[in-house]
């Protein structure tokens, strides 16, 4: 699945970036989280709070487990890592509660959540684990940016589509095409984007992708 | 030198099986679809007028434009001709309310074909009826002009009105009761408009009996099966024979535009016998229980829907087993 765990030369910090947001995006390509991509887009906002959460916790959590790994026996790494992201998840849901009260609100119940996508914990498992930690910072760093671009994307245009506006700026008059702005419409356009993706992928590449389907699907 | 024997007059043709012939293509099938749905739709049009024309012209339209765009960009065969894109905008015209602005029409009927079908891969591919996923779309995106989009028959007939807008048999019954909802199709035409499709509804379901005659000529020519209608319209009576007024939710809705017309898409039902039965149960049922105890006054378009994510299943079920005792051949 990793083209990035291939015997080889290390790969440069640009490159485990740059495979965070496009290669192996977290929803677009390894079809991970798609559960809070499609609850928390309605707007940009909304995605973009999210995104930020994971992000933070993505990175905080890849760069403890890669300085514990040594003590973590391989039986109960599993509960240990839930741990490491519970304790990053806590803190951040107090400091957005705190410092975003009005999005917090709205999105509050799906930061809770983090510790159980599965996102972050296949990246904990797949990278923190067996690398160095220069190395997981910065694969952390591109899983949290590609899953905080997701979901600005989604949001952007299921916001567009279904309230005519763009980060809270309306746009058009009324709402367009209601249907985007509902869960239905958020299946539609994961979708859709995802679809995108895969095109823009193979006129670029000039290939045929193996992503989507091969990470494992979970919350 | 000797010359090569000329070949003997062939006397017969030597193919391998099998060997049944038919006249029917997919084109000649969904054509036929399409002329027994002409009836009941130019009733519709006599009934509601010129806006029922426009939005059957844009459903149509939006079916068949997403066709040729879905084709073009996803570089198949042309099928625009096949008449199946023309099917579903029809189909879906037929059950949008007459009120319901055109362009929102023109929008369904793109976005069943396109997201109903094309991208499962076209015809034969799709796991849902489009026309039905296009109404679902305009039921969630437009769910003003899809609720309350009705209007009453005749009245663009007296030249100052356009529309007058009024409630369904069926969506009176559920917001005021059974005397309401029998006062309202007692207007014109009286009781028997129920059955001669004077009364409010979708543009194609109001005419029951030109819904009966499209639906003859499809069972007559051997286009569609008695299995599923029956049995949609089985379980619908199931659910609804106690609840007053069993007629009023044969007659008043979609049901048998549904049945007859949309539950028996090949593409999008059981193969087998007993799973068509099973379908057919499952769609009444759920239509009767939607429309007593849900949200909305008509089920029939959830209920198809919901059905339809059953076939695979089903055609699991019931297929047809090898008879062991038989010995097979291979």
């Amino acid at each position: 699945m990793s083209t990035v765990l291939l015997p080889g030369p290390a790969p440069t910090a640009r490159q485990l970036i740059l495979n965070g947001i496009f290669a192996e995006n977290p929803v677009f390509r390894l079809a991970l989280s798609l559960c809070p991509a499609v609850a928390v887009t309605t707007t940009v906002a909304n995605g973009l709070l999210l995104g930020v959460a994971v992000l933070l916790v993505q990175v905080l959590s890849s760069v403890t487990v890669t300085l514990v790994r040594g003590f973590i026996h391989p039986r109960v790494r599993i509960p240990v890592y839930t741990i490491i992201i519970a304790v990053w998840v806590s803190a951040i849901d107090m400091t957005l509660a705190a410092f975003t009260p009005a999005l917090y609100a709205q999105v509050g119940l799906y930061v809770k959540l983090i510790v159980a996508f599965a996102i972050i914990i296949s990246r904990l498992e797949v990278f923190a684990s067996r690398q160095p930690l220069v190395p997981s910072f910065f694969d952390g760093l591109g899983m949290g940016l590609g899953f905080l671009f997701a979901l600005v994307v989604i949001g952007a245009m299921r916001e567009l589509l279904g309230a005519g506006s763009l980060a809270g700026i309306p746009l058009a008059p009324g709402k367009p095409l209601l249907f985007f702005a509902l869960p239905a419409g958020g299946f539609f356009s994961i979708a859709l984007l995802m679809a995108l993706f895969n095109w823009v992928e193979r006129r670029t590449t000039g290939k045929s992708s193996a992503g989507g389907a091969g990470g494992t699907h979970g919350v | 030198m000797s010359e090569i024997p000329a070949a003997a007059p062939r006397t017969f043709v030597v193919t391998p099986g099998p060997h049944i012939r038919v006249a029917q293509t997919t084109a000649s099938i969904m054509w036929w679809v399409n002329a027994s749905l002409a009836p009941a739709a130019l009733w519709g049009v006599l009934v509601f007028g010129p806006r029922a024309l426009a939005v059957i012209l844009a459903s149509v339209a939006g079916a068949l434009a997403a066709e040729w765009l879905g084709n073009r960009a996803m570089r198949r065969r042309p099928t625009i001709g096949d008449g199946s894109a023309a099917c579903t905008g029809l189909l879906l015209a037929l059950t949008l309310p007459p009120l319901v602005p055109w362009w929102a029409a023109l929008l369904g009927g793109a976005f069943g074909v396109l997201l109903g079908k094309t991208i499962f891969g076209g015809l034969g591919f799709n796991l849902f009826n489009p026309a039905l996923i296009g109404r679902a779309f305009m039921m969630a995106t437009f769910p003003v002009a899809m609720t309350a989009g009705w209007s009453a028959p005749l009245a663009w007939l007296p030249r100052p009105l356009d529309a007058v807008t009024t409630a369904t048999p069926l969506g009176a019954l559920k917001e005021h009761g059974l005397e309401a909802a029998v006062r309202l199709i007692s207007g014109p035409g009286g009781i028997q408009g129920l059955a001669l499709g004077l009364r409010p509804g979708s543009i194609g379901e109001v005419s029951v009996l030109l819904v009966a005659l499209g639906a003859a000529v499809l069972l007559a020519r051997g286009i569609i099966t008695l299995a599923i209608p029956l049995s949609v319209i089985a379980g619908t009576l199931l659910v609804t024979a106690f609840s007053g007024a069993p007629w009023l939710h044969l007659l008043g809705g979609g049901l048998w535009l549904g049945a007859f017309f949309m539950a028996t898409d090949y593409v999008t039902s059981p193969v087998t016998r007993g799973g068509q039965i099973v379908f057919g149960l499952v769609i009444g049922v759920l239509t009767g229980v939607i429309r007593l105890w849900g949200g909305y006054p008509e089920g029939i378009c959830y209920a198809i829907l919901i059905a339809n994510a059953l076939v695979p299943a089903l055609n699991l079920w019931f297929r047809v087993r090898r008879v062991p005792e038989a010995g097979s051949p291979s």
